[in-house]
């Protein structure tokens, strides 16, 4: 979607705050929301591409304004409400007025380590990949109004296939609770000026990773 | 940021929030307070950049290690120990006299935490996520990197789930130094490609 997170390329948001050195949290309630988001996780009611695209969903003037972690926080409450874990009325509250319906998959502290270690790999099984290290690609206008993976600054952009990595996850209908459909994922270089225009730098390469929907032969 | 109005006897909007959403959870049975817990220590001081560093000073070492790394680096990578979460598919990218890599992710904050553990705040805000890509010399000069305008730079976008290790240059006059000294010359910041490798504190 054409949402508040695809940063890439844009203007206008200042210096790095490279003073901030090693900090991670802004806060300590930051730190919670980054446990509690992923031990919801376990429940199973979302996936990675769905939690992404309720980040994303927030409204624009919202995303900006909110810290990283206020992101993922208003995007779990979304979730919650949506699987129909939480009313609004509890979140007002701050008290649960409902048993949990899923409480039989609560992740327990002593499976955390074996969770996290395992991690979700996204490779899967899948056709086998219709573009080869070295073809020139085009990156397509796809803009759908769902989530996907595809960065706004490289439509339409033509580079070179420069790594295979065989068939993933596809995030666009993953997202949308439409299956895993897993496609050839590549990464796809060009050059910045073919990016950013004339006037970029000419000894920048870019990158991406795109899935072969997002490709036409060029 | 809503942590800069504080008073003693009252808890801030954000922090609030946060602690009613987990008592609600707690309350239903839906979420361990203990394993929420158990989540922040992993990777407040189990998780760190110290495994990455000791990739790249095995990789600095032993030139089989550095190959295999190229050529499959979550496998290279997982023989040290170092796996899971946000780093199932990774890619090692190395840098050179005449090309410096750079890693970021424009759409969100995709890092490789098994080897860097969670990303700094900088990473995650939109003026990295929106420059890195398009005037990433100008990025890596407010970082103190100045690079010759004849060095090559390679922007890696992470929008799938591929993770990039920026494997750094070794430092010059390292030749006599162990492998766990190595390691305490490799910054977080090189391993994303935001800063050099470097042997001043050594010398």
């Amino acid at each position: 979607m054409n949402g508040p997170q695809d940063l890439g390329g844009r203007h206008g948001f200042g210096p790095v705050d490279v003073a901030s050195g090693d900090e991670m949290f802004h806060a300590a309630w930051e730190k919670r929301v980054l446990g509690i988001t992923l031990a919801a996780g376990a429940l199973g009611y979302w996936n990675l591409d769905a939690s992404r695209h309720a980040r994303e969903s927030l409204s624009p003037a919202i995303y900006y304004n909110a810290s990283y972690y206020e992101i993922w926080l208003r995007a779990l409450e979304r979730l919650l409400q949506d699987a129909g874990e939480v009313s609004g009325a509890e979140l007002a509250a701050g008290q649960s007025s409902a048993p949990g319906l899923r409480a039989d998959r609560c992740l327990k502290a002593e499976a955390v380590s074996a969770v996290l270690k395992r991690g979700g790999p996204t490779d899967r099984p899948g056709a086998a990949s219709a573009f080869s290290v070295g073809d020139r690609v085009r990156l397509r206008n796809h803009q759908p109004a769902g989530h996907t993976r595809l960065p706004g600054y490289v439509r339409g952009c033509t580079g070179v296939i420069t790594l295979l990595h065989g068939a993933h996850v596809y995030p666009d209908s993953h997202a949308r609770f439409d299956g895993e459909q897993p496609q050839p994922l590549y990464t796809v270089s060009f050059k910045a000026t073919e990016v950013f225009g004339a006037d970029a730098d000419p000894a920048l390469t870019l990158s991406v990773d795109a899935w072969e929907p997002y490709l036409e032969r060029a | 940021m809503h942590d800069h109005d504080h008073h003693d006897n009252e808890l801030d909007e954000m922090t609030a929030r946060v602690r009613a959403l987990e008592t609600i959870l707690t309350q239903k049975g839906l979420i361990d307070p203990a394993a929420v817990d158990a989540i922040i220590e992993t990777y407040e001081h189990k998780v760190g950049p110290r495994n990455g560093a000791m990739v790249v000073a095995r990789a600095w070492s032993d030139p089989e290690f550095a190959e295999w790394l190229r050529e499959d680096a979550t496998a290279a990578i997982a023989s040290l120990g170092f796996e899971g979460r946000q780093g199932e598919h990774m890619v090692a990218v190395f840098n050179t006299p005449t090309q410096h890599n750079l890693v970021v992710c424009t759409l969100c904050s995709c890092y490789p935490w098994p080897v860097l553990g969670l990303p700094p705040t900088w990473y995650k805000a939109p003026p990295y996520r929106a420059r890195a890509v398009r005037e990433p010399r100008a990025v890596l000069q407010e970082f103190g990197v100045q690079l010759g305008p004849q060095t090559k730079i390679h922007v890696w976008d992470s929008t799938a789930e591929i993770r990039y290790l920026v494997i750094p240059q070794r430092p010059a006059n390292t030749e006599h130094l162990s492998e766990a000294a190595l390691a305490d010359l490799v910054t977080r910041d090189s391993m994303i490609g935001c800063g050099l490798a470097t042997n001043e504190a050594a010398a």
